[in-house]
């Protein structure tokens, strides 16, 4: 039953043991962290869609295998697969693999995303008033653009079923869904959860942030001083939790730990944060707090750091507030410089970037900072580098308001 | 283990704006009158049952966040003040209260705008629309009209995933991270919803509005009834059909008693209908089906589900109440209330 419920006796330690991620970096661990420790970009013009009417005309796109990994589906839920549950199998099936996990009845999925399977809804509604008396393939559309469809469809593929929850913060979904993941396990309602996000370029979307002039019409330079906006991308990133016991019973690789988890909501303004940060303030203090670590023992800070004059500032001065006397010597950086914002996928896939760095060493850069913003007193990851990474800390923000931190301990 | 409690109910309906018209129309057991709903393209107009305008233009409409919102955020923001008012009234300024909005389709009428307006010119497409296309739009403007919004969710679903929200809202409060807890289910009506619901379960009626449940830890802030049991969530998959999930459901809430009220989701159609109607085929207790009377609000309509349930057991008419949701696409859960002391 979800209610009424026991908790557990003691709580227990979450571990990750396996990680997926899709990204215009490429597929899969090695790639990306290839990239992200060189600090390579991934943008390109816009062929997902005709975007010459728009102001902005690059993204992140990713390019997709030609075909997608066996799994359990068969040709007729394969071809329904839009381009966000593709990258969505090509993130769990890494891992799933990695995670040495078996089919179950009840494995929680837990899943962030701000559109689902958006690309459906497009075409059912361009063909709804372009073509009004055609039904084909309105149905499947009208189904299969639901994301939950789209959960249990990935499920399906690998033999298992259990609880779907959806979490739609807007940008901060992939945090809050590895969050809710996290909460799940350490309250006693499951031993392991495969949780993440994923979301796809569409044209609504892109159209959408053009609108609000909040694309960059140059590059994404996150807390630079001449920042000019957000550039889009797309993909996913999924991880699989379990308690350490659980891992440790199957003698699985630990990737890494999430020791610290804060969520709660920006009521300023729907779309802008506010200036002095107050809410990301609380959500790092929160993080840190349910991991026992004060600002000294956080190696590096994955910003949320858009590119957008409002959302870095304010992210500024709320990390030098809370870092203190620290704020001099902290790392940080926004990966969104190099494979743009992926949205309902942002937070998942920032936390699996988040693991490599504490896995391999080192930090990611942003090649084109250069001059940085006045709010901004910490030092911004500039250039590749090696580095020593024991605890990392991961914000997400979403338009209304929703603010989450993560923070991942190193395993040795 | 906590116990929780309802400390308020709200709903806007078809029926009308507070939970008072709902539970009148589902009193009067009548389907309420059809509306035509226009289709681009179309010479047939499609079926609807509209949220009827408010006697007066509501006060909260004045807040400065809640121009230009579209129809949801002002149901979920109705439902939320009428659940929330004798809490409110209280007027603790360090009461934290927790909000789940749990949404099937959500903010469609702004989304088709604004991409029928990126299809025409996307230089023109405007700027105010877009932000109101995202789910978590509704959550973020009631977080702003009551002020004293500490932890926010927007849930994606299908109409069972409302009791998930429930459960989530209990466990908010178990680990003492809110004070009580709105759980609100919403959707607005709109042709393409019309339109996707005419080709996927074509006698439905759409309908739209919202059904807010307020939970608290507290006895003495309970409206008279207690939240009993949400089951598991029974997904279905390739090897469990709907109609195995709703069996399990039944089976986990358990058998019940002839005087309990069951409040299940039965609609009128039988294909839509058949996994629910065979999972409680053996009881022999009094059912309410408020989609007969209110018509298909998805998410609303499990929550509305929800709220007449609750009202049945505030207003002394039952001990107990059970909750069925047969989900369209993703699983089957159920609840159960019974009556407490009421403490407001």
């Amino acid at each position: 039953m979800l209610f009424p419920t026991t908790s557990p006796l003691q709580t227990p330690r979450v571990v990750i043991t396996g990680a997926g991620i899709v990204t215009a970096l490429g597929w899969g661990w090695k790639s990306n962290a290839e990239g992200f420790r060189a600090g390579r970009t991934a943008f390109r013009p816009v062929s997902l869609f005709d975007a010459s009417r728009q102001r902005a005309k690059n993204a992140a796109e990713v390019d997709l295998p030609a075909a997608l990994p066996p799994t359990r589906l068969n040709a007729k839920q394969i071809a329904r697969l839009d381009r966000a549950a593709s990258m969505l199998l090509l993130a769990t099936h890494e891992a799933w693999q990695q995670s040495g996990w078996e089919p179950g009845e009840n494995l929680p999925f837990v899943l962030g995303t701000t559109a689902g399977g958006m690309s459906f809804g497009e075409a059912y509604f361009r063909q709804a008033i372009q073509k009004p008396r055609s039904h084909h393939h309105q149905p499947t559309r009208a189904v299969h653009y639901q994301p939950q469809v789209q959960a249990r469809t990935i499920l399906d593929a690998f033999g298992s079923s259990g609880p779907i929850t959806i979490v739609s913060n807007a940008c901060a979904s992939g945090s809050n869904a590895i969050g809710h993941a996290w909460e799940l396990i350490r309250h006693g309602h499951a031993k392991r959860v495969l949780t993440g996000g994923y979301d796809a370029l569409t044209e609504l979307v892109f159209s959408g942030f053009d609108a609000l002039q909040a694309l960059s019409t140059t590059i994404c330079r996150p807390f630079d001083a001449r920042r000019d906006g957000l550039a889009l991308g797309e993909g996913a990133a999924i991880v699989a939790l379990e308690t350490l016991e659980s891992a440790r019973l199957r003698n699985a690789v630990i990737l890494g730990e999430l020791t610290g988890y804060g969520t709660a909501i920006d009521q300023h303004h729907l779309t802008q944060p506010h200036p002095k940060g107050d809410t990301t303030l609380l959500v790092m203090q929160q993080a840190c707090a349910t991991a026992s670590v004060t600002p000294d023992d956080i190696d590096y800070v994955n910003a949320h750091g858009t590119g957008t004059v409002l959302n870095d500032s304010s992210e500024a001065v709320a990390i030098s507030h809370w870092a203190g006397h620290r704020t001099e010597t902290l790392p940080v950086s926004s990966t969104k410089a190099s494979i743009g914002h992926l949205l309902g996928a942002a937070g998942a896939v920032e936390a699996v970037i988040c693991l490599m760095t504490l896995r391999e060493q080192w930090l990611p850069p942003e090649l084109a900072f250069e001059t940085p913003d006045p709010a901004c007193n910490f030092p911004i990851v500039h250039k590749p580098q090696d580095a020593r990474v024991n605890v990392v800390l991961s914000n997400s923000f979403g338009f209304g308001g929703v603010n989450a931190s993560l923070i991942f301990r190193r395993w040795t | 283990m906590s116990r929780i409690f309802v400390s308020g109910l709200g709903a806007v309906s078809p029926a009308g704006w507070n939970v008072s018209a709902l539970r009148e129309a589902l009193n009067k057991g009548e389907p309420l009158p059809i509306q035509s709903l226009e289709r681009p393209g179309w010479e047939k107009p499609l079926q609807t049952r509209l949220v009827p305008n408010p006697r007066s233009r509501p006060e909260f409409l004045t807040h400065p966040r809640l121009r230009r919102t579209s129809p949801i955020t002002h149901y979920v923001v109705a439902a939320a003040l009428e659940a929330t008012a004798a809490l409110r009234a209280n007027g603790d300024p360090k009461f934290r209260l927790g909000l789940i909005v749990c949404l099937q389709s959500g903010c469609v009428n702004y989304s088709c705008r604004f991409y029928e307006e990126t299809l025409k010119d996307p230089a023109t497409a405007s700027p105010l629309l877009f932000p109101e296309t995202v789910y978590a739009a509704p959550a973020s403007h009631l977080a702003a009209v009551l002020g004293n919004i500490s932890l926010a969710n927007s849930l994606v679903g299908d109409p069972a995933a409302f009791l998930q929200g429930l459960s989530l809202g209990a466990q908010w409060l178990e680990e003492n991270r809110v004070d009580a807890c709105l759980v609100i289910g919403a959707e607005e009506t709109n042709w393409i919803l019309a339109d996707a619901l005419w080709h996927l379960e074509r006698p439905a009626i759409l309908t739209a509005g919202a059904g807010a449940l307020c939970l608290c830890r507290e006895t003495e802030w309970s409206a008279g009834v207690e939240l009993a049991a949400i089951t598991d969530a029974h997904t279905y998959s390739t090897r469990k059909s709907r109609m195995q999930a709703a069996r399990t459901m039944r089976g986990q809430l358990g058998k019940g008693s002839p005087e309990e009220l069951l409040c299940d989701g039965i609609g009128g159609n039988s294909r839509a209908d058949a996994p629910e109607l065979a999972a409680w085929r053996d009881w022999t207790g009094p059912r309410l089906s408020p989609k007969r009377i209110l018509g298909e609000g998805l998410m609303a309509a499990a929550a509305w589900q929800c709220v007449a349930a609750c009202d049945a057991v505030a207003g002394g008419r039952f001990a107990a109440t059970n909750v069925s949701l047969v989900g369209s696409n993703q699983q089957a859960m159920g609840a159960r209330f019974v009556r407490a002391d009421a403490g407001i």
